[in-house]
């Protein structure tokens, strides 16, 4: 064994392409790219694993459009819920912007926010631009997706979180990060912020975007489509098997909430037997999503798309059909028969591709190869790349580019070793004194 | 057992809620403005009659469960959460650990005698044993010396897993008011269960007037256990996932 690793060590010093090979050896404990999305960081060996005791934070409901009518079977929706956790003392301040479909008090935004507040900085949460309450409170247009179009969005929600907070807080300097669409969506932020200047931004940190948004979801629409034994009208058998282990974890678990994160803490409890059903697992709890943010954009657009056009739909009216053809319409679909038709309408002879162009860090390639400050965080096995695009990132950013050899899709942030790399990128600029 | 007139109360509070709710569903259908047109994806189209969809339960007073589920939720927005809140602020965590112990070593009656009426020995070991070290070791069940020395963790039977397990079905599902979901079957639970235990009367309420001071702490110390908060799903279709979930763990409780 030991002339084994020897000679992988001098392979990897003789190649030279890796950068973690010439470097300690990376001990996240799951090399399989699927393991480690759906069970993320276990709770032994999270850097942060429990809430920080003492910390003030503050709840809140941000009201973006005032004179926003909301349809009455969103009557519960009470504005944009946010949080931030403030230090006593002037501190500088980072923006945390969740994934696809995740709230701002998912699980990876509270990891990371433990993690910076420690390390003595304030942290505001947002939800992702494709959670059904930013859709609904906080959307302009109410087709979420347009990486551009999305972080106006998300500014407009970060300058009043800000307003909100008023002289509770003292900033010294604003920093912004985000996994996953909020890690793309953390870069347009910081593109538009050089025209705004509210925040001048000092420091970005990307982790695990998506290059192409196509390319993505249609990986992420194929792991269900393409794992669920006899398809998608055998779902209810594999969803038999799962639900068992859902509602175990469900009634022991503090945070519940349906979507991709809620699906990771169940599994957590329930380790899996092989990549089959953690693929399904993955694009379930991405459909889980989707359902939920085209079910809220139809509404809220009255498109007519799942809904019939025109309809008015009350408190107490049942979902359950609505509920049963979202959960069937992909990402692709929702692109080419919601995002695409909506732009057009607004560009009329805007081509398919070039809004998919839009659609990618291409279209900012060289602001992200020429801004010094924005830095990225990867794993060169995440499964929501295609073959070949980690390597945008060491080509575009290069020293300021983090991969690590494994984690799968933001399956590693909780790791110690991240979360102090996430950290180092900060330290230099006098956080935590 | 003699009859209290405050057993009453519930019951007439319990009708003229709902009597509020029907009529406050009834006046809030909303007015439709201009003709609809029918969907892109239709749900008549998509949906296959052979295919069973999870989502489904039987859920044939849906219109009214569904008002129900929204009022449970404001009234825990306005009046159970905060009293909740109140009562973490005021009262120390080991306190509030004690409270939960208390009303845990009480259930263990329900647990044992649902045990029993399954023919399950283990778990009317477990209840009997737990009731007996609690109650003594334990100062009237403020602690748990069976879980934390003896390593004899709660198993909870109630009479609507005890009906389970002797083969009746769901039935609909309903939203109880106050309560949260349930179904035909675990209702007529809840109502065994508390006939049983007004009849063993344990802590003597026939004699006193702790009933109802009783009842609300319960409640509360349960409310302060739970922590499910609605609309935090983050989902749309929160109703029909709690559905689902209440529907697929009550099933796997009863298997136990």
């Amino acid at each position: 064994m030991k002339l084994r690793s020897g000679l992988w060590v001098l392979l990897g010093l003789l190649t030279g392409a890796s950068a973690w090979a010439s470097t300690e050896p990376y001990t996240f404990p799951f090399d399989d790219p699927y393991v480690a999305t759906v069970i993320g960081t276990p709770r032994d060996v999270a850097a942060e694993p429990k809430p920080l005791r003492g910390a003030n934070v503050r709840n809140f409901t941000v009201q973006v459009f005032e004179d926003r009518e909301k349809p009455d079977v969103f009557w519960y929706d009470r504005g944009l819920r946010t949080a931030v956790a403030y230090q006593d003392h002037k501190a500088p301040l980072i923006f945390l912007i969740a994934g696809t479909g995740a709230s701002f008090d998912s699980p990876k935004n509270r990891g990371m926010a433990r993690a910076f507040y420690k390390a003595g900085f304030h942290v505001a949460a947002i939800s992702s631009s494709t959670h059904p309450n930013f859709i609904i409170s906080a959307s302009s247009s109410g087709f979420p997706g347009h990486l551009a179009d999305d972080s106006k969005d998300i500014y407009r929600v970060m300058e009043l979180m800000m307003k909100e907070m008023g002289d509770r807080i003292e900033v010294s300097d604003y920093y912004v990060t985000g996994y996953s669409l909020g890690g793309a969506q953390a870069a347009y932020v910081s593109k538009l912020d050089e025209e705004r200047r509210v925040f001048n931004f000092k420091k970005v940190l990307m982790i695990n975007p998506p290059v192409s948004l196509y390319n993505s979801v249609n990986r992420i629409d194929d792991m269900l489509a393409q794992n669920i034994p006899g398809g998608l009208d055998r779902f209810d058998a594999f969803f038999e098997r799962l639900m068992k282990a859902f509602t175990e974890v469900y009634t022991t678990q503090k945070h519940v909430e349906f979507n991709d994160e809620f699906l990771y803490t169940v599994y957590r409890h329930r380790p899996p037997k092989d990549d089959e059903p953690l693929a399904a697992l993955i694009g379930t709890s991405f459909r889980i999503s989707s359902a939920n943010m085209i079910f809220a954009t139809d509404v809220m657009t009255n498109s007519g798309y799942i809904v019939p056009k025109n309809r008015v739909l009350a408190p107490g009216d049942s979902l359950t059909g609505y509920s049963k053809v979202a959960h069937r319409i992909t990402f692709l679909q929702y692109f080419d028969e919601l995002l695409y038709p909506y732009y057009k309408s607004k560009q009329p002879g805007l081509k398919r591709q070039e809004l998919l162009d839009e659609l990618s860090l291409y279209s900012i390639e060289d602001y992200l190869r020429n801004s010094d400050k924005i830095y990225v965080m990867h794993n060169a096995d995440d499964l929501i790349l295609q073959k070949g695009e980690i390597d945008f990132f060491t080509k575009v950013f290069g020293s300021r580019a983090k991969i690590y050899p494994f984690g799968g899709h933001c399956g590693n942030m909780d790791y110690p070793v991240n979360v102090e790399h996430m950290l180092s990128l900060f330290a230099d600029e006098g956080a935590g004194k | 057992m003699s009859q209290r007139i405050s057993k009453m109360y519930p019951a007439r509070i319990l009708f003229i809620l709902l009597s509020l709710l029907w009529l406050a569903g009834c006046s809030t259908v909303p007015e439709q403005k201009e003709p609809e047109v029918p969907a892109m994806h239709p749900v008549e189209d998509v949906v296959k009659p052979d295919v069973k969809y999870v989502v489904d339960v039987y859920d044939p007073w849906e219109p009214m469960n569904r008002r129900i589920y929204n009022f449970n939720a404001e009234f825990d927005r306005y009046i159970f959460l905060p009293l909740v809140r109140g009562y973490e602020f005021i009262l120390p965590t080991v306190v509030q650990e004690s409270v939960s112990n208390f009303f845990f070593n009480i259930n263990e009656i329900e647990y044992f005698i649902n045990s029993v009426l399954q023919l399950k020995p283990e778990p009317a070991f477990t209840a009997a044993w737990r009731f007996a070290m609690n109650t003594t070791f334990g100062v009237f069940g403020l602690f748990d010396p069976a879980t934390t020395l003896m390593d004899t963790p709660r198993w909870e039977e109630d009479f609507g897993q005890t009906l389970g397990h002797w083969g009746v079905g769901d039935g609909p599902f309903v939203v109880l008011p106050f309560f949260g979901p349930s179904n035909a079957r675990d209702t007529t639970g809840l109502i065994g269960d508390a006939v049983m235990f007004s009849a063993l009367d344990p802590l003597n309420f026939e004699k006193n007037d702790l009933e109802i001071p009783y009842f609300v702490s319960k409640s509360i110390d349960n409310r302060h256990r739970v922590k499910f908060r609605y609309w935090e799903s983050g989902s749309p279709f929160e109703y029909e996932l709690v559905r689902l979930l209440y529907t697929e763990y009550r099933k796997l409780e009863i298997a136990k």
